[in-house]
Protein backbone atom coordinates (compact mmCIF):
# COMPACT_ATOMS: atom_id res chain seq x y z
CA UNK A 1 0.00 0.00 0.00
CA UNK A 2 2.92 2.61 0.78
CA UNK A 3 5.03 1.23 -1.98
CA UNK A 4 1.80 2.18 -4.51
CA UNK A 5 1.10 5.48 -2.77
CA UNK A 6 4.92 6.21 -3.29
CA UNK A 7 4.58 4.92 -6.73
CA UNK A 8 1.70 7.26 -7.62
CA UNK A 9 3.59 10.16 -6.20
CA UNK A 10 6.82 9.28 -8.18
CA UNK A 11 4.49 8.75 -11.65
CA UNK A 12 2.73 12.19 -11.23
CA UNK A 13 6.12 13.73 -10.40
CA UNK A 14 7.56 12.43 -14.00
CA UNK A 15 4.76 13.89 -15.67
CA UNK A 16 5.76 17.65 -14.12
CA UNK A 17 8.98 17.09 -15.30
CA UNK A 18 8.12 16.49 -18.86
CA UNK A 19 5.54 19.35 -18.65
CA UNK A 20 7.84 21.51 -17.86
CA UNK A 21 10.23 20.57 -20.20
CA UNK A 22 7.87 20.56 -22.76
CA UNK A 23 6.78 24.42 -21.66
CA UNK A 24 10.37 25.59 -21.37
CA UNK A 25 11.99 28.23 -23.37
CA UNK A 26 13.28 26.75 -26.68
CA UNK A 27 17.20 25.28 -26.65
CA UNK A 28 20.05 27.39 -27.72
CA UNK A 29 18.68 30.89 -27.09
CA UNK A 30 19.36 32.37 -23.40
CA UNK A 31 16.58 35.40 -22.94
CA UNK A 32 19.73 37.37 -20.88
CA UNK A 33 23.07 37.37 -21.64
CA UNK A 34 23.88 40.68 -20.97
CA UNK A 35 26.46 39.47 -17.84
CA UNK A 36 27.85 36.54 -20.31
CA UNK A 37 28.82 39.15 -23.06
CA UNK A 38 30.62 41.61 -20.52
CA UNK A 39 32.62 38.52 -19.64
CA UNK A 40 33.29 37.85 -23.12
CA UNK A 41 34.15 41.05 -24.07
CA UNK A 42 36.25 42.27 -21.23
CA UNK A 43 38.21 39.26 -20.17
CA UNK A 44 40.89 39.60 -22.12
CA UNK A 45 42.20 43.29 -20.88
CA UNK A 46 40.36 42.28 -16.94
CA UNK A 47 41.39 38.97 -16.28
CA UNK A 48 44.66 38.57 -18.94
CA UNK A 49 43.49 35.41 -20.17
CA UNK A 50 42.52 34.00 -23.26
CA UNK A 51 40.05 31.21 -21.26
CA UNK A 52 36.87 32.86 -20.36
CA UNK A 53 35.83 30.10 -18.58
CA UNK A 54 39.02 29.94 -16.11
CA UNK A 55 38.83 34.25 -15.74
CA UNK A 56 35.43 33.85 -14.38
CA UNK A 57 36.49 30.85 -11.84
CA UNK A 58 39.57 32.07 -10.97
CA UNK A 59 39.33 36.49 -11.21
CA UNK A 60 35.30 37.42 -11.36
CA UNK A 61 34.56 34.63 -8.84
CA UNK A 62 37.38 33.90 -6.85
CA UNK A 63 35.80 33.64 -4.04
CA UNK A 64 33.45 31.27 -4.76
CA UNK A 65 36.76 29.02 -5.76
CA UNK A 66 38.88 29.61 -2.55
CA UNK A 67 35.43 28.11 -0.74
CA UNK A 68 35.38 25.20 -3.44
CA UNK A 69 39.04 24.57 -1.86
CA UNK A 70 37.92 24.75 1.38
CA UNK A 71 35.09 22.16 0.68
CA UNK A 72 37.72 19.17 -1.03
CA UNK A 73 39.79 19.92 2.38
CA UNK A 74 37.11 19.20 4.29
CA UNK A 75 36.01 16.36 2.76
CA UNK A 76 39.50 14.54 2.76
CA UNK A 77 39.64 15.25 6.63
CA UNK A 78 36.13 13.73 6.92
CA UNK A 79 36.85 10.77 5.26
CA UNK A 80 39.82 10.17 7.12
CA UNK A 81 37.73 10.82 10.31
CA UNK A 82 35.42 8.34 9.47
CA UNK A 83 37.43 5.67 8.37
CA UNK A 84 40.35 6.16 11.33
CA UNK A 85 39.03 3.51 13.47
CA UNK A 86 39.86 0.45 11.29
CA UNK A 87 43.03 1.64 9.81
CA UNK A 88 45.71 1.54 12.75
CA UNK A 89 48.27 3.67 13.07
CA UNK A 90 49.58 4.59 9.36
CA UNK A 91 47.81 7.44 7.47
CA UNK B 1 44.25 -8.39 -9.58
CA UNK B 2 48.24 -7.21 -9.94
CA UNK B 3 49.29 -9.38 -13.00
CA UNK B 4 52.36 -9.02 -14.98
CA UNK B 5 50.28 -7.26 -18.00
CA UNK B 6 48.81 -4.11 -15.73
CA UNK B 7 51.94 -3.59 -13.74
CA UNK B 8 53.74 -3.15 -17.49
CA UNK B 9 51.21 -1.31 -18.83
CA UNK B 10 50.90 1.12 -15.49
CA UNK B 11 54.54 1.40 -15.74
CA UNK B 12 54.39 2.91 -19.13
CA UNK B 13 51.60 4.46 -18.83
CA UNK B 14 51.38 6.58 -15.91
CA UNK B 15 54.55 9.14 -16.77
CA UNK B 16 52.41 10.46 -19.81
CA UNK B 17 49.50 10.67 -17.43
CA UNK B 18 51.33 12.96 -15.27
CA UNK B 19 53.21 15.06 -18.08
CA UNK B 20 49.42 15.50 -19.86
CA UNK B 21 48.28 16.31 -16.41
CA UNK B 22 50.70 18.87 -15.81
CA UNK B 23 50.24 20.33 -19.54
CA UNK B 24 46.56 21.03 -18.35
CA UNK B 25 47.43 22.62 -15.01
CA UNK B 26 50.09 25.17 -17.12
CA UNK B 27 48.12 25.66 -19.86
CA UNK B 28 44.94 26.80 -18.11
CA UNK B 29 44.54 30.11 -19.12
CA UNK B 30 45.27 29.52 -22.75
CA UNK B 31 43.29 25.59 -23.79
CA UNK B 32 40.71 24.30 -22.31
CA UNK B 33 41.39 22.84 -19.18
CA UNK B 34 42.63 24.64 -15.82
CA UNK B 35 43.91 23.65 -12.29
CA UNK B 36 41.16 21.23 -11.16
CA UNK B 37 40.85 19.33 -14.50
CA UNK B 38 44.46 19.03 -14.43
CA UNK B 39 44.71 17.92 -11.28
CA UNK B 40 42.02 15.14 -11.49
CA UNK B 41 44.25 13.98 -14.56
CA UNK B 42 47.46 14.20 -12.62
CA UNK B 43 45.87 12.41 -9.48
CA UNK B 44 44.32 9.58 -12.01
CA UNK B 45 47.87 8.75 -13.06
CA UNK B 46 49.10 8.16 -9.21
CA UNK B 47 45.43 6.32 -8.59
CA UNK B 48 46.42 3.68 -11.33
CA UNK B 49 49.66 3.31 -9.91
CA UNK B 50 47.82 3.14 -6.51
CA UNK B 51 45.52 -0.11 -7.65
CA UNK B 52 47.94 -1.55 -9.78
CA UNK B 53 50.21 -2.41 -6.98
CA UNK B 54 50.28 -4.42 -4.08
CA UNK B 55 49.89 -3.30 -0.57
CA UNK B 56 53.62 -2.86 0.85
CA UNK B 57 54.49 -1.49 -2.62
CA UNK B 58 52.11 1.00 -2.27
CA UNK B 59 52.30 1.65 1.37
CA UNK B 60 56.76 1.94 0.83
CA UNK B 61 56.09 4.22 -2.57
CA UNK B 62 53.78 6.83 -0.86
CA UNK B 63 55.19 6.89 2.72
CA UNK B 64 57.40 9.49 1.81
CA UNK B 65 55.04 12.12 -0.45
CA UNK B 66 54.04 14.43 1.57
CA UNK B 67 49.98 14.36 0.20
CA UNK B 68 49.27 16.71 3.13
CA UNK B 69 51.73 19.20 3.30
CA UNK B 70 50.82 19.50 -0.46
CA UNK B 71 47.36 20.19 -0.02
CA UNK B 72 48.01 22.88 2.86
CA UNK B 73 50.51 24.08 0.45
CA UNK B 74 47.91 24.73 -2.31
CA UNK B 75 45.75 25.98 -0.33
CA UNK B 76 47.75 28.90 1.74
CA UNK B 77 49.77 29.62 -1.63
CA UNK B 78 46.00 30.71 -3.02
CA UNK B 79 45.48 32.81 0.39
CA UNK B 80 48.77 34.06 -0.56
CA UNK B 81 47.76 35.14 -4.03
CA UNK B 82 44.76 36.63 -3.28
CA UNK B 83 46.48 38.78 -0.49
CA UNK B 84 49.16 40.33 -3.10
CA UNK B 85 45.57 41.56 -4.66
CA UNK B 86 45.91 43.80 -1.93
CA UNK B 87 48.69 46.12 -2.73
CA UNK B 88 46.96 47.38 -5.53
CA UNK B 89 42.75 47.05 -4.85
CA UNK B 90 41.05 44.00 -3.36
CA UNK B 91 41.11 40.97 -2.45
CA UNK B 92 42.18 38.31 -5.43
CA UNK B 93 42.42 41.63 -7.89
CA UNK B 94 44.80 40.61 -10.67
CA UNK B 95 48.01 42.27 -9.93
CA UNK B 96 50.99 40.16 -12.16
CA UNK B 97 49.30 41.06 -15.16
CA UNK B 98 51.09 43.57 -17.06
CA UNK B 99 53.77 43.90 -14.81
CA UNK B 100 57.02 42.14 -16.46
CA UNK B 101 57.13 39.69 -13.84
CA UNK B 102 56.57 35.86 -14.54
CA UNK B 103 53.62 35.02 -16.44
CA UNK B 104 53.34 38.86 -16.48
CA UNK B 105 53.39 39.60 -20.29
CA UNK B 106 50.55 41.66 -22.19
CA UNK B 107 47.52 39.63 -23.77
CA UNK B 108 46.84 40.48 -27.11
CA UNK B 109 43.04 41.97 -27.56
CA UNK B 110 40.89 39.30 -30.19
CA UNK B 111 41.87 35.80 -31.33
CA UNK B 112 45.85 35.24 -31.29
CA UNK B 113 48.05 32.00 -31.04
CA UNK B 114 48.40 32.20 -27.53
CA UNK B 115 51.07 32.86 -25.53
CA UNK B 116 52.24 31.21 -22.43
CA UNK B 117 53.73 34.20 -20.47
CA UNK B 118 50.50 35.85 -19.70
CA UNK B 119 48.09 35.31 -17.49
CA UNK B 120 48.88 37.19 -14.02
CA UNK B 121 47.62 35.52 -11.51
CA UNK B 122 45.30 33.19 -12.93
CA UNK B 123 48.42 31.44 -14.05
CA UNK B 124 49.88 31.30 -10.40
CA UNK B 125 46.12 30.30 -8.99
CA UNK B 126 46.56 27.31 -11.92
CA UNK B 127 48.98 26.15 -9.98
CA UNK B 128 47.86 25.92 -6.61
CA UNK B 129 44.57 24.58 -7.37
CA UNK B 130 45.84 21.88 -9.35
CA UNK B 131 48.12 21.04 -6.16
CA UNK B 132 45.72 21.04 -4.00
CA UNK B 133 43.39 18.87 -5.79
CA UNK B 134 45.68 16.45 -6.74
CA UNK B 135 47.02 15.68 -3.09
CA UNK B 136 43.40 16.02 -1.99
CA UNK B 137 42.03 13.16 -4.98
CA UNK B 138 45.34 11.23 -4.13
CA UNK B 139 44.80 10.88 -0.58
CA UNK B 140 41.07 9.97 -0.66
CA UNK B 141 41.71 7.25 -3.12
CA UNK B 142 44.64 6.43 -0.78
CA UNK B 143 42.83 6.27 2.47
CA UNK B 144 40.24 3.73 0.85
CA UNK B 145 43.09 1.23 -0.71
CA UNK B 146 44.95 1.11 2.41
CA UNK B 147 42.38 0.47 4.71
CA UNK B 148 39.90 -1.85 2.63
CA UNK B 149 43.35 -3.63 1.47
CA UNK B 150 43.86 -4.66 5.50
CA UNK B 151 41.69 -7.35 5.77
CA UNK B 152 41.83 -8.95 2.19
CA UNK B 153 45.15 -9.10 1.76
CA UNK B 154 44.79 -12.59 -0.25
CA UNK B 155 44.24 -10.56 -3.54
CA UNK C 1 4.48 21.11 -29.72
CA UNK C 2 6.02 18.88 -32.15
CA UNK C 3 9.32 21.15 -33.16
CA UNK C 4 9.34 22.20 -29.58
CA UNK C 5 9.59 18.74 -28.68
CA UNK C 6 12.89 17.93 -30.96
CA UNK C 7 14.36 21.67 -29.91
CA UNK C 8 14.39 20.73 -26.04
CA UNK C 9 15.59 17.45 -26.61
CA UNK C 10 18.58 18.12 -24.10
CA UNK C 11 16.07 19.11 -21.43
CA UNK C 12 14.12 15.70 -22.24
CA UNK C 13 17.26 13.84 -21.67
CA UNK C 14 17.74 15.54 -18.53
CA UNK C 15 14.03 15.51 -17.32
CA UNK C 16 14.66 11.52 -17.75
CA UNK C 17 18.13 11.35 -15.74
CA UNK C 18 16.07 13.31 -13.35
CA UNK C 19 13.07 10.30 -13.28
CA UNK C 20 15.65 7.77 -13.16
CA UNK C 21 17.96 9.47 -9.65
CA UNK C 22 14.74 10.08 -8.35
CA UNK C 23 13.73 6.63 -8.40
CA UNK C 24 16.66 4.81 -7.60
CA UNK C 25 17.00 6.89 -3.95
CA UNK C 26 13.48 6.41 -3.26
CA UNK C 27 12.78 2.83 -4.40
CA UNK C 28 16.10 0.97 -3.46
CA UNK C 29 17.24 -0.70 -0.57
CA UNK C 30 20.69 -0.68 -1.08
CA UNK C 31 22.74 2.28 -0.04
CA UNK C 32 25.48 1.98 -2.37
CA UNK C 33 22.50 1.87 -5.10
CA UNK C 34 21.34 4.84 -3.42
CA UNK C 35 24.55 6.60 -3.68
CA UNK C 36 24.78 5.73 -7.65
CA UNK C 37 21.33 7.32 -7.70
CA UNK C 38 22.67 10.91 -5.80
CA UNK C 39 25.62 10.66 -8.87
CA UNK C 40 22.96 10.17 -11.30
CA UNK C 41 21.07 13.02 -9.74
CA UNK C 42 23.86 15.17 -9.64
CA UNK C 43 24.97 14.51 -13.30
CA UNK C 44 21.22 15.53 -14.52
CA UNK C 45 21.53 19.06 -12.86
CA UNK C 46 25.54 19.63 -14.17
CA UNK C 47 23.95 18.86 -17.61
CA UNK C 48 20.89 21.23 -17.12
CA UNK C 49 23.10 23.74 -16.20
CA UNK C 50 25.55 23.33 -19.38
CA UNK C 51 22.39 23.16 -21.45
CA UNK C 52 21.05 26.54 -20.53
CA UNK C 53 23.84 28.24 -21.53
CA UNK C 54 24.20 27.13 -24.84
CA UNK C 55 23.89 29.54 -27.77
CA UNK C 56 22.62 27.74 -31.08
CA UNK C 57 25.90 27.81 -32.95
CA UNK C 58 28.02 28.88 -30.34
CA UNK C 59 31.93 28.61 -30.01
CA UNK C 60 33.71 28.06 -27.28
CA UNK C 61 34.67 30.82 -25.21
CA UNK C 62 38.49 30.61 -26.10
CA UNK C 63 40.63 32.74 -27.43
CA UNK C 64 43.66 30.65 -28.05
CA UNK C 65 43.27 29.96 -32.31
CA UNK C 66 39.62 30.72 -32.66
CA UNK C 67 37.94 30.72 -35.89
CA UNK C 68 37.53 33.93 -37.49
CA UNK C 69 33.67 33.98 -36.81
CA UNK C 70 33.74 32.71 -33.53
CA UNK C 71 33.84 36.18 -32.24
CA UNK C 72 30.47 37.13 -30.75
CA UNK C 73 28.94 34.14 -30.71
CA UNK C 74 30.67 32.02 -28.23
CA UNK C 75 28.75 29.88 -25.62
CA UNK C 76 27.83 31.63 -22.30
CA UNK C 77 30.93 31.02 -19.69
CA UNK C 78 29.35 31.38 -16.53
CA UNK C 79 27.18 28.00 -16.54
CA UNK C 80 30.34 26.25 -17.41
CA UNK C 81 32.37 28.11 -14.76
CA UNK C 82 29.42 27.08 -11.93
CA UNK C 83 29.57 23.39 -13.52
CA UNK C 84 33.03 23.07 -13.11
CA UNK C 85 32.18 23.98 -9.27
CA UNK C 86 29.46 21.48 -8.86
CA UNK C 87 31.24 18.84 -10.37
CA UNK C 88 34.32 18.90 -7.61
CA UNK C 89 31.96 19.10 -4.98
CA UNK C 90 30.54 16.54 -6.24
CA UNK C 91 33.68 14.24 -5.93
CA UNK C 92 34.18 15.26 -2.52
CA UNK C 93 30.55 14.19 -1.53
CA UNK C 94 30.11 11.09 -3.50
CA UNK C 95 34.10 10.38 -1.29
CA UNK C 96 32.24 11.16 1.95
CA UNK C 97 29.02 8.66 1.06
CA UNK C 98 31.21 6.31 0.84
CA UNK C 99 33.05 6.27 3.63
CA UNK C 100 30.07 6.58 5.68
CA UNK C 101 28.47 3.47 3.93
CA UNK C 102 31.85 1.37 4.87
CA UNK C 103 31.43 2.67 8.34
CA UNK C 104 27.94 1.54 7.97
CA UNK C 105 28.54 -1.67 6.88
CA UNK C 106 30.86 -2.41 9.69
CA UNK C 107 28.45 -1.39 12.63
CA UNK C 108 25.06 -3.50 11.39
CA UNK C 109 26.72 -5.81 8.77
CA UNK C 110 24.37 -4.95 5.82
CA UNK C 111 23.31 -2.31 3.83
CA UNK C 112 19.88 -2.55 3.93
CA UNK C 113 18.53 0.40 4.43
CA UNK C 114 15.34 -0.66 6.08
CA UNK C 115 17.35 -2.62 8.79
CA UNK C 116 20.07 -0.12 9.65
CA UNK C 117 16.95 2.07 10.68
CA UNK C 118 17.13 -0.14 13.93
CA UNK C 119 19.36 0.77 16.68
CA UNK C 120 21.37 -1.75 17.71
CA UNK C 121 24.00 -2.00 20.16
Amino acid sequence: MRKALGLFAFLAFVLFLFAATISLRPFGEPPHAEMDSYFIEHAQEEASANNVVTSVVFDYRGFDTLGEATVLFTAVSGVLMALRHYGGKEK
Amino acid sequence: MTTTIIKTTTRLLAPLILVFGSYIILHGHLTPGGGFQGGAVFASGLILLIVANVRDKVQKLFEKTPLTQLESLGALGFLGIGLLGLMSYTFLKNAIANSGFLFGGTTPQGINPGYLNTGGTLSYLNIFVGTKVLAGLTSIVLIFFLILRRERDEW
Amino acid sequence: MNGSLFVNFPFIVVALLLALGFYTIGFKRNLIKVIIGVEILEGAVNMFIVALGYVKGGYAPIYTQAPQEAVGKMVLPTPQALTLTSIVIGVAVTALMLAFAVNIYRHYGTLDVTRVRRLRG
